[in-house]
C-alpha cells in the first residue's frame, strides 16, 4: 500500500457542477459538487482509502484538499477526475502550449490521504489566493 | 447644409438620358429638387468634374453568415492588408477580400456607392444578416433570401402550385425582411445534403424529384405572379467548370416566353449573375476557353434578361457561395481550407480562399471572359459591373474594372503581366477588342441599370427631382480625360464628393459623416392561404430546429427600414 | 392570473433550446414554473427571482467590504480605470447577448483594450484549427433530418449539454430519419465511460491525450492504409469496424468537445478531426461541429469577426488597427506574463474558471466584474456592477453552437434600476469620450477628439 500515487488528471464539466453553479458558487451544493476527486477502484485501493476520505491533490503548480468519491462515470486505472471549478483550478497548470488554453486535462498529480485537514470553501480558496480572505464571518 | 446645389458638373444620368451635359443638381431635405426652387443654397463647385447618381450594386456578398465565416477563418486576410483607422471615421477598418462591416460601408461610400444588394441570405440566419446590416455604416442594404433549394419551394413547384409558392414566398420575404428571390445552384445545394450535386438543369434533385429547370421556371412564374420589384436572380447550375456555357445557354432559355409584370419599371424576368463563371468552353482545364461571345449573343438578342459580370480582378480573395458542392469541388482543386454550412430545409454554403494569379492560365482566361461579356454587350442598361464580391475579387476593385472597360491601354498593361499571354489570347477574343466604354455607359452599368433591374429606379440610380439625394462627384473631366488610365482608377476609387440622403458624406475621398443607413425590404400582401400556413406549421413542428415564433425577424432587430409594398390582393 | 410565456430561449448552454414555457406570477415579479428546460436551465430561471439579487453596483472599501454606489458612479469609475490603464483586458461574454458584445467592443476600441472571450480557455483551439483547415459543418436541424451516424468525441453532452441528444442528434425523428434513434448508429469516444457513453452503440475508451493518434488511425484506414494492432488503447479490429461505419454513413456528424481542446495537442487534435471529416467527404457526407459551451459563447466570435475580422484574443491597444495572436494576446497568457494592468470580467467567472495562478496575477491590478450574480470574480473585485440576466430579463440575439442566430425574449423585468450589459457599455463609452475630451482640453498637445457618427 502506497501512501502517495501519481495519476493523470482531467477536469471537465459535470451536471451537478452546472446546476450548482447556477444556484451560486457559495452554496453547499456547489461545494459538494466540485470539491471531489474521482478515481478508479484500483487506485483507491492502492492508497488504502475508504470512500469519502479526504486526500491532497498536488500538481506542478499547487495543491488542494478534496474528497474521494466513486463516480458514476468510470475511469481507467491511472486516470483521475475533478469536476471543473474552483477546486480543480487550484491545481490546473496555466501553461497553454501557446494557444491561450490552460492544461485543463492531462497533467500529472500526486494524491495522498490527509488527516486533520479540511476542505476549504470556494471563497476561502479564491479570496485566500489573492490575499482577501477575512475568515468566516 | 440641408439645402445646396452642385454646380457646373458634367452630369451623366442614363435614367433621364442625360449624357454629360453641364448642369446643376439641387438638393433639399434629402431629396433632389429643381434647381430653381432653392432660396439661398450653399454651393458645391463641380466644374470640370463628373456627376452621377450614387452607385448601386446589384450583387455583392457583404453581410451574413458565410461572409462572416470568410472573415473569421482568414486572419491572414487582415495581416498587412488593413489600413490604419481614418481619423475622420468612427470605427476601425479591417480586412482586404472580406472587409469588416465598417470597412465595407466606408469603402463603398468612398467609391460613391449608396446601395448594396446582399446576394444571398440563408433565411434561417436572417437575424444575423440584419445585425451586420446595422453595423455596416452609410450604405443602404437589401438582402435576398435563397429559394432554389428550399423544401417548401421544391414541394410546391413539383406539384406546380404557383399560388402556394407565391404565398410562401411572400411569407418568407416578410419573415426575413428580404428583398427578392435568389436562386443558387437550383436543386444542387439540396443534393449536396447527401454529398451530391445536380450536374445539369435536367438532373433531378434526390428525393424531391424535380429538375433545376423546373425550379427556375416555377420561380420566374412565382416572381411575376407576385409582381416583385426585382426579378428572379439566378446563380446557374454547373458554375466554374469547362464547357459550362452550354448549361448557361440552357438556363437563359428558361426565361423564353416570360415577360415582366410589375409596377416598378423592371423589364427583365431573369437576372443571371456573375456570368463570367458560366461562360466557359473546352472540356478540361487544358483546353479551357472563353465562350463569352456565344453567351452574349444570346443575351443581346433577348431583352427580358439582365446580367452582371463577376469580373476576376487577379487578387488573392475568398470565395463564398450557397453553391455548397462547388466549394467542395474547388477545395479539391486548390487544397486550401474549406468551410461548409448546410442549412436545414433551405440551402448550403461553402467558403474557400482562392488566388487568381496572373501566372495561372485559367485565371487570366477568366479575367478576359469577364471583360468580354461587357465589351460584347449591346445594351449596358442590362449589363452590370460586379466582381461577385468577394468571389472573383473584392468590390474595392470596381475602379480598376471600370478602368479596364474604359481603356484598351489599361487592359494591355495588365495583359503584359500574364505568364501565359499567348495562350490567353488564343483562348479568348480579348486581344481583338478595341472597344472602350464611355462614362455614360459606366453610369448605366453601375447605377441606372442595376437600379432599374432591382425595381428601385424611382428612388436610386438617377438624379431626377423627387429621388433620394444620393450623388457622387468624381474628379474626371469628360472633355479632358487623363491620358494615364491609373488616374481613372484613382478618381473612381475616391470620389471627390458623395452626398448620401442629402448629407455630405465623403469629401476628397474621405468619409466625413456617417448618415443613418437603411434596410430595404419588400412586403407583399397575398390572400390568406390556409394550406401554406399549415405546411409552415408542420415543417417547423417536425423538421426545423428552431420554433416558428422565433424564426421570423423580431421588429426590434430590423434597423431603419424602408419598405417597398406590393399588393396582390387588389 | 399567472401568465405563460412560450418559445422562450434558455440562457445556459450552446444547445440554445428555444422551446421553454415559463409561467410568471400575476404581478410579473416571480417565475413560478419552467417547462421543457433541463435541470440547469430550470435553475437559472428560478434563481433569478428566487434569490437575493445585487441591485446596485458595489465598490470595494479600504476595509475590504463592499459599499453600494450608483450606476453613474460605477460608470465613471470603470471609465477612469480604462482611461488610466495602459493595457486593460476585457474578458468574458459567455453569458450575454450580441448587443452587449457589440457595445463592449466599442468601449474596447475607444479605450485601447485587449478584448477576449471565454473561447480563449474553451474552444479557442477550435478557432486555431479552423484558421488552418476550415470547418465543414451544418446546422443542427440538418443532423436531425439526415444523420444516420453520430460521433461524440471528447464531449459529454449528458452533463454539459443536457438536451443536445434529444433535440438534435440521437433521439429526434427528422425528415429522412423517421425512425429516430433506431435509424442511427451512435459512437462515443472518451477516456471516461461517461453517461453519454451509456447510450452509445459503440464506445471506444481512448487513452487520455492520445486522440490525435486515434484520428490518424481512422484517416489511415479510410484511405486504405495499414495500422498497428492497437492505437491509443483501441484494438485494430475495433478501429476497422468503426471506420467502415463512418465510410458507409449516408450523413454523419462528429460532435467534439473539451476532450480535444484541453488536452495535449490542443488545436492539432481539432485539426485532424477536421481532416478526417474532409477525407470522409470523398466517400459520403460528413460534417463536424464544436460543442460550444455557453448559450452565446459563439456570439462574440461572430460579432467581433464582422467588426474586426478576428473572433477572439483581439489586441485593440493601438486603437487604429486590430491584432490577434493567441498565445500572445490570449487572456491567460497575458495574465501569466503580467502584461495587463486592469481586468474587466464580463458575463463569466474568471475567479472560478481560470487557473488560480492566472487569477493571482490579474488581481494585482484593478478588477471590475460585470455580472448579474455573485460569483468568485465578483467577490475579489474592486467593483461589481450587476446587470440584467439575458434571456430572463433582457432580450437579444444569441448564436447557437451551429452559428444559427436565436432571438431571445425576456420573461420578467430586471430588478428595479438594474440595467443591461448593452446600456452599461454604451454609458461607459460615453463617459470615456467625455474624459478624453476633458483631458484633451487640459493638454493641448493631445490630438483632437476623433470623428463621431453624424447622428450623435
Amino acid at each position: 500500500m502506497a501512501n502517495k500515487i501519481t495519476l493523470n488528471m482531467i477536469t471537465q464539466r459535470s451536471i451537478e457542477e452546472g446546476v450548482a453553479m447556477e444556484k451560486g458558487k457559495t452554496t453547499p451544493e456547489y461545494f459538494e459538487a466540485c470539491s471531489i476527486v474521482e478515481m478508479h477502484d484500483d487506485d483507491v485501493k492502492a492508497l488504502g482509502l475508504v470512500p469519502n476520505q479526504l486526500v491532497r491533490v498536488t500538481s506542478e503548480c499547487g495543491s488542494v484538499v478534496v474528497k474521494v468519491v466513486r463516480g458514476r462515470q468510470s475511469l481507467y486505472p491511472g486516470l483521475a477526475f475533478i469536476p471543473q471549478g474552483v477546486w480543480a483550478n487550484q491545481v490546473v497548470p496555466p501553461r497553454t502550449q501557446a494557444t491561450g488554453e490552460p492544461q485543463y486535462s492531462g497533467f500529472p498529480v500526486t494524491i495522498e490521504p490527509v488527516n486533520g485537514e479540511r476542505r476549504k470553501s470556494a471563497l476561502e480558496l479564491v479570496q485566500g489566493a489573492v490575499g482577501m480572505w477575512r475568515g468566516d464571518q | 447644409m440641408s439645402e445646396f446645389i452642385i454646380k457646373n458638373g458634367f452630369v451623366f444620368d442614363p435614367l433621364q438620358g442625360i449624357k454629360g451635359d453641364r448642369m446643376d443638381v439641387a438638393v433639399k431635405d434629402g431629396k433632389i429638387v429643381e434647381p430653381g426652387t432653392l432660396k439661398s443654397p450653399k454651393t458645391i463647385d463641380a466644374a470640370g468634374m463628373t456627376v452621377m447618381a450614387g452607385g448601386v450594386d446589384i450583387h455583392s456578398h457583404v453581410v451574413g453568415p458565410k461572409v462572416n465565416v470568410g472573415r473569421l477563418f482568414r486572419p491572414e486576410d487582415k495581416l498587412f492588408k488593413s489600413p490604419h483607422k481614418s481619423p475622420t471615421c468612427s470605427r476601425m477598418e479591417m480586412g482586404f477580400s472580406v472587409p469588416s462591416t465598417f470597412k465595407t460601408g466606408y469603402d463603398y461610400a468612398r467609391m460613391g456607392y449608396v446601395f448594396v444588394n446582399e446576394a444571398a441570405m440563408p433565411p434561417l440566419h436572417s437575424p444575423h444578416v440584419h445585425e451586420e446590416i446595422r453595423d455596416t455604416p452609410i450604405i443602404d442594404n437589401a438582402a435576398m433570401p435563397v429559394f432554389g433549394n428550399n423544401w417548401f419551394t421544391l414541394e410546391y413547384l413539383k406539384n406546380n402550385e404557383i399560388e402556394n409558392n407565391a404565398a410562401y414566398t411572400a411569407w418568407l420575404l416578410r419573415a426575413t425582411r428580404g428583398f427578392g428571390i435568389k436562386v443558387v445552384n437550383p436543386g444542387g445545394s439540396e443534393a449536396w445534403g447527401w454529398g451530391l450535386n445536380c450536374v445539369n438543369i435536367h438532373d433531378p434533385v434526390p428525393y424531391f424529384d424535380i429538375t433545376p429547370a423546373e425550379i427556375v421556371k416555377g420561380l420566374i412564374e412565382t416572381n411575376e405572379f407576385l409582381g416583385l420589384p426585382h426579378s428572379v436572380h439566378l446563380h446557374a447550375n454547373n458554375l466554374g467548370n469547362p464547357g459550362n456555357y452550354v448549361d448557361t445557354l440552357e438556363s437563359l432559355k428558361l426565361a423564353e416566353g416570360y415577360t415582366a409584370k410589375n409596377d416598378f419599371g423592371r423589364e427583365q424576368v431573369m437576372h443571371m449573375t456573375h456570368l463570367q463563371f458560366h461562360s466557359y468552353g473546352g472540356d478540361s482545364w487544358g483546353n479551357f476557353e472563353s465562350r463569352a461571345k456565344d453567351v452574349m449573343d444570346y443575351v443581346n438578342a433577348h431583352d427580358n434578361l439582365t446580367i452582371d459580370m463577376g469580373q476576376v480582378t487577379l487578387d488573392e480573395t475568398t470565395t463564398m457561395t450557397a453553391d455548397g458542392p462547388f466549394e467542395h469541388h474547388l477545395c479539391s482543386l486548390n487544397h486550401l481550407k474549406w468551410a461548409n454550412v448546410d442549412v436545414e430545409l433551405e440551402t448550403a454554403a461553402g467558403v474557400v480562399p482562392y488566388i487568381y494569379s496572373p501566372k495561372v492560365k485559367v485565371c487570366t482566361i477568366q479575367w478576359a471572359v469577364g471583360l468580354e461579356l461587357a465589351l460584347f454587350s449591346k445594351d449596358l442598361m442590362r449589363t452590370f459591373i460586379t466582381t461577385d464580391h468577394p468571389n472573383a475579387g473584392p468590390f474595392t476593385r470596381y475602379p480598376r474594372v471600370i478602368t479596364w472597360l474604359m481603356s484598351r491601354a489599361a487592359r494591355d498593361a495588365t495583359m503584359k503581366t500574364f505568364k501565359w499571354l499567348d495562350k490567353t489570347i488564343d483562348a479568348t477574343s480579348i486581344d481583338g477588342i478595341d472597344r472602350e466604354l464611355s462614362l455614360y455607359e459606366i453610369a448605366q452599368m453601375t447605377r441606372a441599370g442595376p437600379a432599374k433591374a432591382l425595381g428601385v429606379s424611382n428612388t436610386y440610380g438617377g438624379l431626377a427631382p423627387g429621388m433620394d439625394a444620393d450623388i457622387a462627384v468624381y474628379a474626371l473631366n469628360p472633355e479632358n480625360m487623363p491620358s494615364d488610365p491609373v488616374e481613372i482608377e484613382k478618381a473612381f476609387g475616391r470620389c471627390a464628393w458623395l452626398v448620401k440622403d442629402g448629407v455630405v458624406t465623403v469629401r476628397d475621398g474621405e468619409v466625413v459623416a456617417e448618415p443613418a443607413k437603411r434596410t430595404i425590404w419588400v412586403d407583399v400582401k397575398v390572400p390568406e392561404n390556409a394550406q401554406v400556413q399549415r405546411d409552415i406549421y408542420e415543417h417547423f413542428l417536425k423538421h426545423y430546429s428552431v420554433k416558428l415564433d422565433n424564426y421570423s425577424l423580431f421588429e426590434e432587430h430590423l434597423h431603419n427600414p424602408r419598405v417597398i409594398e406590393v399588393n396582390t390582393t387588389e | 392570473m399567472p401568465k405563460k410565456i412560450e418559445n422562450v430561449g434558455c440562457p445556459y448552454c450552446g444547445v440554445c433550446c428555444d422551446d421553454l414555457v415559463v409561467t410568471v406570477s400575476d404581478d410579473g415579479k416571480q417565475i413560478l414554473e419552467v417547462e421543457n428546460a433541463c435541470a440547469i436551465g430550470n435553475q437559472i430561471f428560478h434563481h433569478a427571482t428566487g434569490s437575493e439579487r445585487v441591485k446596485l453596483p458595489r465598490l470595494r472599501q479600504p476595509d475590504g467590504t463592499y459599499k453600494d454606489i450608483s450606476y453613474d458612479e460605477a460608470v465613471d469609475y470603470a471609465a477612469k480605470v480604462l482611461y488610466n490603464a495602459k493595457k486593460p483586458l476585457i474578458y468574458g461574454f459567455g453569458s450575454t447577448n450580441c448587443e452587449g458584445m457589440a457595445a463592449a467592443a466599442k468601449v474596447a476600441e475607444k479605450a485601447g483594450a485587449v478584448l477576449d472571450n471565454c473561447a480563449s480557455i474553451c474552444h479557442g483551439s477550435s478557432f486555431l484549427a479552423i484558421f488552418d483547415n476550415g470547418y465543414p459543418s451544418c446546422t443542427l436541424g440538418e443532423t436531425k433530418n439526415r444523420a444516420d451516424v453520430i460521433v461524440y468525441w471528447g464531449a459529454n453532452p449528458a452533463h454539459a449539454h443536457p438536451r443536445h441528444m434529444s433535440r438534435y442528434s440521437i433521439f429526434p425523428r427528422g425528415f429522412f430519419t423517421g425512425k429516430g434513434h433506431k435509424s442511427r448508429k451512435i459512437i462515443v469516444i472518451d477516456p471516461r465511460h461517461t453517461d453519454t457513453a451509456q447510450v452509445a452503440d459503440i464506445y471506444l475508451q481512448v487513452k487520455q491525450g492520445h486522440d490525435y493518434e486515434l484520428f490518424d488511425a481512422f484517416r489511415a484506414v479510410v484511405r486504405g492504409h495499414e495500422i498497428p494492432d492497437e492505437v491509443a488503447g483501441i484494438k485494430r479490429e475495433k478501429i476497422l469496424e468503426v471506420a467502415d461505419i463512418l465510410k458507409k454513413a449516408r450523413f454523419g456528424t462528429i460532435f467534439y468537445g473539451m476532450g480535444l481542446c484541453h488536452s495535449d495537442g490542443r488545436n492539432h487534435n481539432v485539426d485532424i478531426a477536421i481532416s478526417l471529416t474532409r477525407d470522409l467527404n470523398d466517400f459520403t457526407k460528413w460534417t463536424i461541429m464544436a460543442m460550444r459551451g455557453h448559450y452565446n459563447i459563439t456570439g462574440p466570435g461572430a460579432v467581433w469577426s464582422w467588426q474586426y475580422g478576428f473572433p477572439y484574443c483581439l489586441d485593440l491597444t493601438k486603437k487604429d488597427i486590430a491584432h490577434m495572436n493567441p498565445g500572445e494576446t490570449s487572456s491567460v497568457d497575458l495574465a501569466m506574463r503580467d502584461e495587463v494592468d486592469a481586468f474587466f470580467n464580463v458575463g463569466t467567472d474568471a475567479g472560478a474558471h481560470f487557473p488560480i495562478e492566472a487569477v493571482k496575477h490579474l488581481r494585482k491590478h484593478p478588477w471590475i466584474t460585470v455580472d448579474p450574480n455573485i460569483c468568485m470574480a465578483s467577490e475579489i473585485s474592486d467593483l461589481h456592477i450587476p446587470v440584467g440576466i439575458v434571456g430572463v430579463e433582457v432580450p437579444g440575439i444569441v448564436y447557437r453552437m451551429d452559428n444559427v442566430p436565436i432571438q431571445y425574449r425576456k420573461v420578467i423585468d430586471p430588478p428595479e434600476g438594474v440595467i443591461s450589459d448593452e446600456e452599461l457599455f454604451e454609458r461607459i463609452h460615453k463617459r470615456l469620450c467625455e474624459i478624453e475630451a476633458e483631458e484633451a482640453a487640459k493638454t493641448e498637445i493631445k490630438a483632437a477628439p476623433e470623428g463621431v457618427r453624424a447622428e450623435e
